[in-house]
């Protein structure tokens, strides 16, 4: 920095510069790295705080059957981009809060090759996911079929008696993706 | 790769000219920095407007309720581009503009450490601008889905989210060589004697900022890479049909994100932080105390990005930790706040139009930091999140934070860098109507924000269409008043008088000891500062 005079002054400086710029890179070549690295942090996080176990089975929670309230069931079935028929057999069930209920969908695979996909639940409202607690369920593995092969498939739950008063209606919604990889 | 011309004595400075390229070819292939801070500047003063012209079709969209001059879908389109516009093609290369010029000249260094390098980083800019402009063009329009360009959405969009992504691609690479310019240059050329702690507050001020934007910007750069992969390479990193998490999304682009805006505002607490005591005739009160409030608001920006996204469901915990950490900001905030007051207490101050935006910003900026504690608070940012009233905190702390920074900072150096005086009436002029017009603009949309008015939607119910009326009034108010920026700074390029080598009385930094016009190649013997 301060022998800019000579000729040795200026090599130097180039060489700290470069040495500097070399450092430099290096950080920004880490933070690269760092933002995918957020990926299985953030998925750690969530599997040790329970913040996102959707294919996990609830515990049978030991519960009244609460028979003064009844609480509507709305079944749904959808398929991404894949192309299978699914569907409850009964698309609106009534039950009472801590009643073991069990209904079916039905699943088609309608093409010529054998086929894997996932089932993805979602809640409507969505505060009724936490309340609403399966002890069975196709979705919590994968579910291969052959070709024009048709199943039906289980869901056992339980709505917790402590769902709040003002959800009358419960939606609960399936989404069936393609596993990736799974074409042959 | 460093440039410094060690073959010129500092006599002949004057006909160097004569061994560049002339025409549009020296500013091609120039590596002077002076040259290179003139492209930024001018480059982001062309953004500025274009982004401008994308708020006033907004603003005219919004003039009143139902859908009059734009698709919704365009309308989107418009708010995203907006933002992106400003942020990465006006403020950003603003703030590297005025470091560009401004660095070498306040530490006494020749030139910047890597001359070529910053020739590229300037460079690739007009391309990933052509990018975004060129995306509205594609089938299915440009990215609609907010800048922040969360998924599911972007990874659904159409093509012009692609020409987006790679857009953000070159902006980044731009501002990371930048950056790593900066550093090397403020670490490595500082003038015999100018020790770190007598650089001026400006060149401080960069230096955390270039560090935040290499810490940074990569994590951009891998949060839109992600997104191409999950588009375009059966990737799902945010893609749920995969297995993927779009509020991880959220996450890696705010641990950018909040940083970001310090990024945005801390070259203009420099800017303000060299204003403020030339026109108050006194030194900056508390230097070292900026320096570290500088440093601890750069550390702490890494630790709130959550805050943007309270909404999404995370723990008590996580809410509870955000906001604390968020208001903690404000300690180092208000510190610099009050330096800049006690700078003004007892001052013999003028009213010059650098000065009048100085304060202008503190001011205003100061306002926008109090929003933001209000929506700091969870249960209060709940109810407020996406709401007008979040367009109305960051419009404060950006447009009378930055841009009046910047504002100060154009007429402050003016002199310098064209060896003109601008007309200091108009320059006042521009500095009241700004003010005035951005308050009308912006002061509503508290209002239409705290009465539940939702941001980036084209219509809305008919309650709020008086305040929209005003606020769209005021916008075009605003974006006119800026052409007399434009005829001003124009005006004094080609016919100003002449300015003396120091037009204010109370500068202190080292630029002010050259000739006015600064000589194309200044500090090549450097200078001893005691």
């Amino acid at each position: 920095m301060s022998e800019r005079g000579s000729d040795d002054g200026i090599d130097d400086r180039r060489r700290s510069n470069r040495s500097l710029l070399k450092r430099l890179v290096t950080v920004v070549v880490v933070m690269f790295g760092f933002g995918f690295a957020m990926i299985p942090f953030y998925n750690k996080i969530c599997e040790v705080t329970g913040l996102r176990n959707i294919d996990i089975a609830d515990d049978a929670v030991n519960t009244q059957i609460d028979a003064d309230r009844t609480v509507r069931i709305e079944l749904d079935g959808n398929v991404n981009k894949l192309p299978w028929r699914f569907r409850p057999l009964t698309s609106i069930v009534s039950v009472h809060p801590g009643e073991l209920t069990q209904v079916m969908y039905e699943v088609e695979n309608t093409t010529d090759r054998p086929m894997t996909g996932q089932a993805v639940p979602s809640y409507g409202p969505q505060l009724a996911g936490q309340y609403f607690k399966k002890l069975e369920c196709f979705c919590f593995a994968k579910q291969s079929f052959g070709p024009h092969e048709k199943r039906q498939l289980p869901v056992v739950f339980v709505v917790d008696p402590r769902l709040p008063a003002n959800v009358p209606t419960i939606t609960l919604s399936y989404t069936f993706f393609e596993v990736e990889g799974n074409e042959s | 790769m460093s440039s410094i011309p060690h073959d010129h004595a500092a006599g002949h400075a004057h006909d160097e000219h004569a061994h560049h390229p002339g025409g549009i070819m020296r500013w091609i292939t120039t590596t002077n920095h002076k040259d290179i801070g003139t492209l930024y500047l001018w480059f982001s003063f062309i953004m500025f407007f274009a982004g401008g012209c994308l708020a006033l079709t907004i603003r005219t969209e919004l003039f009143e309720p139902g859908l009059q001059i734009v698709d919704p879908e365009f309308f989107n389109s418009l708010t995203t581009l907006h933002g992106l516009i400003m942020i990465f093609g006006a403020i950003m290369p603003a703030a590297v503009g005025f470091a560009n010029w401004q660095v070498p000249l306040m530490i006494g260094a020749p030139d910047m450490a890597f001359a070529r390098m910053n020739n590229w980083s300037f460079w690739l800019l007009p391309f990933a601008a052509t990018l975004l402009f060129a995306s509205f063009f594609v089938p299915g329009g440009a990215a609609a889905g907010g800048w922040t360009l969360y998924a599911p959405l972007s990874v659904q969009a159409g093509m012009g989210m692609d020409l987006t992504i790679f857009a953000i691609h070159i902006m980044g690479a731009s501002s990371i060589m930048g950056s790593i310019n900066i550093i090397t240059t403020i670490l490595n050329l500082r003038a015999p004697g100018m020790t770190m702690m007598k650089m001026p507050l400006f060149c401080w001020t960069w230096l955390i900022t270039a560090y935040l934007l290499i810490g940074v910007m990569p994590v951009l750069a891998g949060a839109v890479t992600m997104l191409l992969t999950d588009r375009h390479f059966g990737t799902s990193f945010f893609n749920a049909a995969g297995g993927g998490d779009p509020v991880m999304f959220q996450h890696i682009f705010w641990f950018f994100g909040h940083p970001e805006v310090y990024i945005m505002i801390l070259p203009s607490f420099g800017i303000v932080s060299t204003i403020i005591p030339a026109f108050s005739r006194k030194p900056l009160f508390g230097y070292a105390s900026m320096v570290y409030a500088t440093s601890s608001i750069a550390i702490l920006s890494f630790l709130v990005w959550a805050h943007h996204m309270f909404t999404v469901g995370m723990p008590a915990a996580g809410q509870l930790f955000f906001m604390y950490m968020t208001m903690l900001i404000a300690v180092p905030t208000g510190v610099k706040v009050f330096n800049w007051i006690a700078t003004m207490w007892r001052g013999s101050m003028t009213f010059e139009t650098p000065m009048l935006f100085a304060i202008g910003f503190v001011f205003l900026f100061t306002l926008g930091g109090f929003t933001g504690l209000v929506l700091a608070i969870t249960p209060v940012d709940i109810q407020l999140q996406d709401t007008y009233y979040v367009v109305a905190h960051f419009h404060y702390v950006l447009v009378a934070g930055s841009l009046f920074a910047f504002f100060g900072g154009i007429y402050y150096w003016l002199p310098k860098w064209c060896g003109r005086m601008y007309n200091e009436a108009m320059g006042i002029w521009h500095f009241w109507l700004s003010m005035i017009f951005f308050n009308i603009t912006f002061f509503p949309m508290h209002f239409l924000g705290l009465a539940g008015m939702p941001r980036r939607v084209p219509d809305y119910a008919t309650q709020f269409a008086d305040w929209n009326m005003v606020a769209s009034i005021g916008a075009f108010g605003f974006g006119l008043s800026q052409l007399l920026l434009l005829y001003n700074v124009v005006t004094c390029i080609r016919s100003g008088p002449p300015a003396p080598a120091k037009p204010w009385e109370g500068a202190d930094t080292l630029e002010w000891t050259l000739p006015s016009p600064a000589p194309y190649h200044t500090f090549e013997t450097p200078p001893v500062v005691q």
